[in-house]
């Protein structure tokens, strides 16, 4: 079995073996199994890292096997640059959110654990598929595993948000499936990425598939206006869910479109760019309005998700060095940043039961090591430079600049709105006098949290101050995927 | 003319009817409330048959009987093989129902239950209208009476009266349609219809004429729009056992006529009938989906979201031929068998929980009865999951392939109508989606109504797991079961 096969079975395998455990009465048994399921899980992704090839934009750690031959469908796996980190951060996040969840889900504790075990190990396969309708089975397959999350251990209006978080991501997704058939007819009966790329294409056909891979990868990240799924979502889901979703399930949208969009139809990207960058500009400026006034904190927190993918795609489609590479790091930072805002919410939201901003004020007179966690993920939120958040969003100004100085412009005041929306929350949070009992009779964080917010906090500023393991991985793969988009696949 | 391979073709089926009247017989002196011997014998007939006619298929036999009067081929043996296999698992799964319902005060259901496979075996090896027409009266006569079978329930003798009138005026429509197929060809053998149609020396008016009857007869017996209405209230009002003993297996053999009839006989006029199809097909999609909205009560739900299902397999039947070129049919028709197979293969397991969740004096019928099952049974609650996936066609489950095949050959047209029909029906999925979810969510989010145990037998828990895996699994590794429909149907194309 190759490496990429373990990352992605591992959990699963976990996941099933949890699913199988029974009931409650092994809880504690059901929390242990799935810490060192999801431990194993990342132990085995890590030679991905350690023997990954640099400079070279080729397909590593390739393994290939027939799947259906009846549709030359192939078990295909391989990561280049641009997947390799994911697969890293999906084990990670995974191990944080089975932290995340130890005491906090009492309920059916193994089918909790086993759906994040088998959701991680599902989008590590979107990662790393390299044969559509392999990739179209992992994206698909993840919606039931969240759906599930969202819908058991959900809040009040869960119902809704499950309902609303399936059929959303489902109506793209079944567009995208359209055009993968249609590429495998075109393509004479492959689904080979690698294939595609390759194929000639003439314009009505790339625009039209264009779009299908936009209705698909433009609700998953979310662009401006299909974004409106995702604040109801992130509110109602558990706090574990919420931190996936936007750590890792926002980038499969993102990813699709540096697998698919970008390469498969070059020419209809080009063409379009115009479209993606302002639908790019109004998430960045108008969501982060949007984020500024919002009450309820896991909204403001999903609303400045938008806005941070909404700087991942500008920098994709201003077609320059810079700018992609920058759009892939600011999704592995947003990957961690994000996850660390919702576990800080979620830490606010165990003890007081509220997510109102309204409901807390001066929580650092009781909770000061929680604060100064909950400071440095809001700085990073903000992109202060020194930690993760900054990098990212600097090269990508940096590429829009050098595009074109107006776009530059516009990209840049997300600074501004970042700090307004983040820093005024975590003034009104965390800082001036304690301002109820709820307040009052705050616990500090426990050891568990710590730690759980620790190996965020330690991936934060790792990534702020040291970026270049990160950029020098993608540098060929960014520098080829910009080379191929560049030449035309009209005949 | 009789030869000797002529009894090799209809080996089981004389097995088959061997063995149940033997069971009939026997069963008069069976004394068990529950009529345990008579289960047995039958499970026991049913899996010899179905060993039989997997070894057919699997030898590869290929062989005329009688004159020409029926087939034994791959395709066949195969559903044949499938068809025996449904009907042992209804009956696994249905006999404590009826037995909760004095429904086996005699040995009908098994009996019956048998004749109605022997009808569906004629249907499917029949190579002439006259058998595939005695053999589709068979299955229908003992399904009617099986409805019926509680005949102390106003519903089900309601269900039982619609079913026999709407069913006698399908099979007067297909006989009609026979009728003129023959005036027109002068042949009822298969084949011939086939080559008399292709040597041109034929009445096209009155052959079309005929097809439209034909087609309508086919559409009554598959329950596609707009001949659908019988089918909510039989499925509502049937004894559920009966409804899957309906809804399963007899889907395969209804495929198989369509195949016989359509493709082998009538394909110089596909153009004419795939026209139809399409119209059928965007009918069905468009009405079970909406209206399986609104159901409350699980089986008539199941009842539109068949309807819908069906939409689908005649979808892959309408793309076989693409401007009078055959070479894709095979993989067309073989993706329509994809469909019907893992169709029935899920509607099983389905069926299957309902069963187990009605008790004595209590059916388990509406959607709200399943609320927190998950909380009472895990097991049970995960193979209802899988089932309502599939069916609503998201992967890994094998009911995304089945769509997959189907709009592959829809796509492979590469016609923008075809291409604009497979963006509607993935359309018409997403509303379908909808109401697979809720079942899910009531099992998974919603606390439990019921709290009652679950009790079944050990077959019947072993065989719900096994089924809902398979489901699972053929979706995980669905290249098997896949490359079986393909090379059957090509098979028979170039037979």
């Amino acid at each position: 079995m190759g490496l990429l096969s373990l990352a992605i079975w591992t959990p699963v395998f976990f996941g099933v073996a949890l699913l199988a455990l029974g009931r409650d009465e092994h809880a504690a048994a059901a929390r242990w199994i799935a810490l060192i399921g999801a431990f194993i899980s990342l132990l085995v992704t890590v030679p991905l890292y350690t023997g990954f090839q640099l400079g070279t934009a080729d397909m590593q750690f390739v393994e290939q096997a027939p799947w259906i031959e009846r549709f030359n469908v192939n078990y295909h796996l391989g990561v280049d640059g641009i997947s390799m980190w994911f697969v890293l951060l999906t084990a990670f996040i995974n191990l944080v959110v089975i932290i995340a969840g130890w005491e906090v889900i009492t309920r059916r504790v193994n089918q909790y654990m086993g759906a994040f075990l088998i959701l991680g190990g599902l989008m590590i396969g979107v990662f790393c598929a390299l044969d559509g309708l392999l990739f179209y089975v992992f994206f698909e397959a993840t919606l039931i595993p969240m759906y599930l999350i969202i819908g058991i251990w959900g809040g009040p209006n869960k119902i809704y948000a499950a309902f609303k978080f399936f059929l959303y991501t489902l109506l793209g997704s079944l567009l995208l499936l359209i055009a993968l058939i249609y590429l495998y007819t075109v393509a004479g009966g492959s689904f080979d990425i690698l294939t595609w790329h390759t194929l000639p294409l003439g314009g009505s056909a790339q625009t039209l598939i264009f779009f299908a891979f936009l209705a698909a990868f433009a609700v998953k990240v979310p662009m401006w206006p299909v974004h409106t799924w995702l604040p109801d979502v992130h509110v109602e889901a558990p706090t574990g869910g919420s931190a996936v979703l936007a750590a890792i399930m926002l980038k499969l949208g993102a990813y699709g479109f540096l697998r698919f969009s970008m390469p498969i139809t070059p020419d209809a990207a080009r063409e379009w760019a115009w479209l993606m960058i302002a639908l790019s500009l109004i998430a960045v400026i108008y969501v982060g309005l949007v984020a500024i006034v919002q009450r309820d904190m896991k909204k403001l927190v999903a609303y400045s998700s938008v806005a941070h993918m909404g700087f991942v795609t500008l920098g994709f489609f201003v077609f320059s060095d810079l700018g992609v590479a920058g759009g892939i790091v600011q999704m592995i930072a947003h990957g961690f940043v994000s996850a660390a805002m919702f576990l800080c919410i979620g830490v606010l939201y165990d003890r007081v039961h509220s997510r109102e901003i309204s409901s807390y004020g001066g929580v650092v007179n009781t909770m000061p090591k929680f604060a100064a966690f909950a400071l440095l993920f809001a700085m990073a939120n903000a992109g202060l430079p020194g930690t993760a958040g900054f990098v990212g969003e600097w090269m990508v100004i940096l590429a829009a600049v050098k595009a074109n100085f107006w776009i530059g412009l516009g990209a840049a005041t997300a600074l501004i709105l970042g700090a307004a929306y983040t820093l005024w929350m975590f003034k009104r949070v965390y800082l001036g006098a304690v301002v109820n009992d709820d307040v009052k009779n705050l616990q500090d964080i426990n050891a568990r949290e710590f730690l759980m917010l620790a190996l965020l906090a330690i991936a934060v500023l790792a990534m702020g101050v040291y970026p270049k393991p990160f950029t020098d991985v993608m540098d060929s793969s960014v520098a080829e995927l910009l080379r191929h988009v560049a030449v035309t696949k009209l005949n | 003319m009789i030869d000797n391979y002529s009894w090799i073709t209809v080996f089981p089926e004389i097995v088959l009817l061997t063995l149940a009247c033997a069971i009939a017989l026997v069963d008069l002196y069976v004394k068990s409330p529950n009529r345990t011997p008579t289960y047995v014998m039958t499970l026991v007939t049913l899996a010899i048959v179905a060993f039989m006619q997997a070894e057919y298929a699997i030898s590869g036999l290929n062989q005329y009987g009688f004159s020409k009067l029926v087939v034994s081929d791959q395709m066949g043996n195969w559903l044949k093989c499938f068809a025996a296999l449904a009907v042992m698992v209804t009956l696994v799964y249905g006999r404590g129902y009826a037995g909760h319902r004095e429904m086996l005060r005699g040995g009908e259901l098994f009996t019956l239950s048998m004749f109605g496979l022997l009808g569906m075996f004629l249907m499917i090896g029949g190579n002439n209208l006259l058998v595939i027409y005695m053999g589709l009266e068979l299955l229908t006569l003992s399904s009617y009476a099986l409805v019926a079978l509680r005949r102390d329930n106003t519903m089900a003798t309601e269900a039982a009266m619609k079913y026999f009138v709407l069913g006698a005026m399908a099979s007067g429509f297909l006989l009609y349609g026979m009728s003129m197929v023959y005036g027109a060809t002068g042949t009822l053998d298969v084949n011939q219809v086939a080559q008399a149609i292709a040597s041109g020396n034929i009445r096209h008016q009155v052959l079309v004429f005929g097809l439209v009857f034909v087609v309508a007869g086919l559409a009554f017996k598959l329950g596609v729009v707009p001949f659908h209405m019988w089918l909510p209230d039989v499925y509502h009002g049937a004894p559920t056992a009966v409804t899957l003993l309906i809804g399963g297996a007899p889907k395969l053999a209804a495929f198989a006529i369509m195949i016989r009839l359509l493709v082998e006989g009538l394909l110089p006029l596909a153009p004419d009938w795939q026209q139809m199809l399409g119209v059928l097909a965007v009918g069905s999609l468009l009405v079970g989906n909406l209206a399986a909205i609104a159901q409350t009560n699980i089986k008539r739900m199941l009842a539109f979201s068949t309807i819908s299902q069906m939409g689908f397999v005649l979808l892959g039947m309408m793309s076989g031929v693409i401007n009078g070129n055959t070479i894709s049919s095979a993989d067309a028709y073989g993706s329509s068998m994809f469909y019907v197979v893992t169709y029935v293969l899920t509607t099983l397991a389905t069926f299957g929980i309902i069963l187990l969740l009605s008790r004595k004096g209590f059916e388990s019928e509406e959607i709200a009865d399943f609320a927190g099952l998950n909380q009472r049974s895990p097991l049970y609650a995960a193979v209802m999951a899988i089932c309502m996936f599939s069916l609503a066609g998201i992967p890994p489950m094998v009911g995304f392939y089945a769509k997959l095949s189907v709009l592959q050959a829809l796509i492979s047209s590469g016609q923008a109508l075809d291409i604009g029909l497979a963006v509607f029906a993935v359309m018409m999925s997403l509303v379908g989606a909808f109401y697979y979810l809720r079942v899910v969510k009531l099992m998974y989010f919603d606390a439990p109504v019921q709290t009652a145990a679950i009790e079944a037998p050990a077959e019947v828990r072993i065989l719900l797991g096994l089924n809902g895996a398979l489901v699972l699994l053929l979706g995980i590794v669905p290249g098997g079961l896949m490359a079986l429909c393909a090379s059957a149907l090509a098979s028979m194309m170039a037979g």
